[in-house]
């Protein structure tokens, strides 16, 4: 289970985060949403320590990730995959070089079996026979695709998305939370999306958190998350620009 | 009249706090090396980068400062009926001060730009979050064995650099201007003592270290917008030149 304890982040001078309490339920996709520029991936990055807070604490299985040394923190790394916004895969490899990537770093695995979990991931995300390929040659959504292979090459136990359909057309991003679902239900991994495109992300998602003005607003299972009268998720929800969250 | 003392603090501040996190950054580089895993392949793979790679940009850059040597070395010891000197003061040029500072002013331009740039833009689109997230220190991964590699390569090209600039100003004044073959040699022989070429050649390990450090330490640190890998780029091209020639002062004063 993942933790987050009266968290703060202020970046020059600009407080971001302003006191985040949430639990994450081990096993279940929990969603993230907030308007542009609400810190939603600064809360995630701060899940596996990318980020460390001014305050407040991050507990991943009973471990405070601001507390530990870089070799206990790379043991706890090891339990997350990670779905960056532009994949972040690395551009002088190739995409079955992506996958293996990990696995030749951090497992004593062979070579033979190395190629056939990587290959099972590429066929998994539908980009078989594709592992030449090089990022640059692929287009935005094979490249989420191959990120999410690679972020589910150790067989993580948590996943975490940030903005997974980000600058994909409605169809490929649809593609994409089926993947993601298909892929928990494969897996059944701790998910952590952080995503504005609603209502598509609710289908995957087991709970729902809002984060606005710095705190988490609301947080509940989607259809709690739903039904809520809450002015700021009944703002978000609806769309509307006039209310009690800034747009501009 | 306090605000303008505030603000030289301030500054001065500033740059000491970027200089400590330069020399941390390059501790921590150096105690990355010594831990497992070895990156052997990295190292090799770098060294290829930075030296194969450079090859051609200092045999040119080599011939030519041989070439320029020659002429301007012979119409001035000409004044002096000294031309038979022009071997020596070639060789002596080049390999005490020459070799060294422009092959790393070439690698400089031709390597460490292009580390700065990659390095940077890893930073900008996430890449060195995600060696992160694998539990991968990218400072081990990234920047430990790009260090050694420019230690390895830039006394080998400074030596390449040394020979081609020789041949460069043996080409213009002996095959040019008729001085003789024999005096070249022979003033070259006479005047050029060990400690000319490993001084040369320890400069040059020196300049490796800077160009590596300082090119890995901008783009490690390029600011995350659209315009911070060109700025990072260019930072490092024009800190790594000043690095030098003010390193090379120090290193020339110590060694004479």
């Amino acid at each position: 289970m993942i933790k987050v304890v009266d968290l703060h982040k202020t970046f020059g001078g600009q407080a971001v985060l302003k006191g985040i309490n949430l639990e994450l339920e081990t096993g279940k996709v929990t969603t993230i949403i907030g308007g542009s520029g609400s810190g939603k991936t600064v809360l995630l990055k701060h899940l596996n320590a990318l980020l460390l807070p001014d305050r407040g604490s991050v507990l991943v299985d009973g471990k405070d990730l601001t507390k530990l040394g870089e070799r206990a923190l790379n043991e706890v790394r090891q339990k997350f995959g990670v779905l960056f916004q532009g994949a972040a895969l690395l551009d002088s490899m190739t995409l079955y070089d992506n996958i293996a990537f990990p696995l030749r770093e951090k497992t004593n695995m062979s070579e033979n079996d190395i190629r056939k979990r990587v290959e099972e991931r590429l066929a998994q995300v539908g980009l078989a026979g594709m592992g030449y390929k090089y990022p640059a040659e692929v287009s935005g959504g094979m490249k989420k695709r191959a990120g999410l292979a690679r972020a589910l090459a150790m067989e993580p136990e948590i996943v975490l998305f940030d903005e997974p359909t980000t600058g994909l057309d409605p169809l490929l991003g649809r593609s994409i939370h089926q993947l993601i679902g298909k892929m928990h239900d494969t897996f059944g991994f701790t998910g952590v999306i952080v995503s504005h495109d609603i209502p598509e992300v609710f289908k995957i998602s087991d709970r729902i958190a809002m984060l606005a003005n710095g705190i988490i607003e609301e947080f509940g299972t989607t259809q709690e998350f739903l039904a809520s009268q809450n002015p700021v998720v009944r703002q978000f929800l609806q769309r509307d620009a006039e209310g009690p969250l800034a747009v501009l | 009249m306090l605000s303008l003392l505030a603000r030289i603090g301030r500054f001065t501040l500033q740059q000491l706090a970027g200089m400590g996190r330069m020399f941390l950054f390059l501790f921590s580089a150096f105690a990355w090396t010594f831990r497992p895993p070895a990156r052997i392949r990295l190292i090799v793979y770098h060294v290829r980068s930075i030296g194969v790679d450079s090859l051609s940009v200092v045999l040119l850059s080599g011939v030519f400062t041989g070439m320029v040597m020659g002429l301007q070395g012979y119409y001035s010891l000409r004044k002096f009926n000294a031309e038979s000197f022009l071997g020596s003061a070639v060789a002596l040029g080049l390999l005490r001060e020459l070799g060294p500072v422009l092959s790393a002013f070439m690698v400089t331009g031709r390597t460490g730009s292009a580390m700065a740039a990659e390095i940077g833009s890893m930073k900008v689109t996430e890449q060195i979050d995600a060696l992160y997230s694998m539990a991968i220190n990218p400072i081990q991964y990234l920047v430990s064995p790009r260090i050694i590699a420019g230690l390895i390569s830039m006394p080998l090209l400074t030596a390449i650099f040394d020979v081609v600039g020789i041949y460069g100003a043996y080409l213009v004044g002996v095959g040019l201007l008729g001085v003789s073959s024999g005096s070249y040699f022979a003033g070259m022989e006479s005047s050029v003592v060990f400690h000319d070429v490993w001084s040369g050649l320890l400069k040059s390990v020196s300049f490796g270290l800077i160009i590596t450090w300082v090119c890995c330490y901008k783009g490690f640190n390029a600011p995350p917008m659209a315009t911070g890998v060109g700025q990072a780029t260019t930072e490092s091209v024009v800190l790594c030149f000043v690095l030098i020639l003010v390193w090379d002062y120090f290193m020339t004063s110590i060694m004479l």
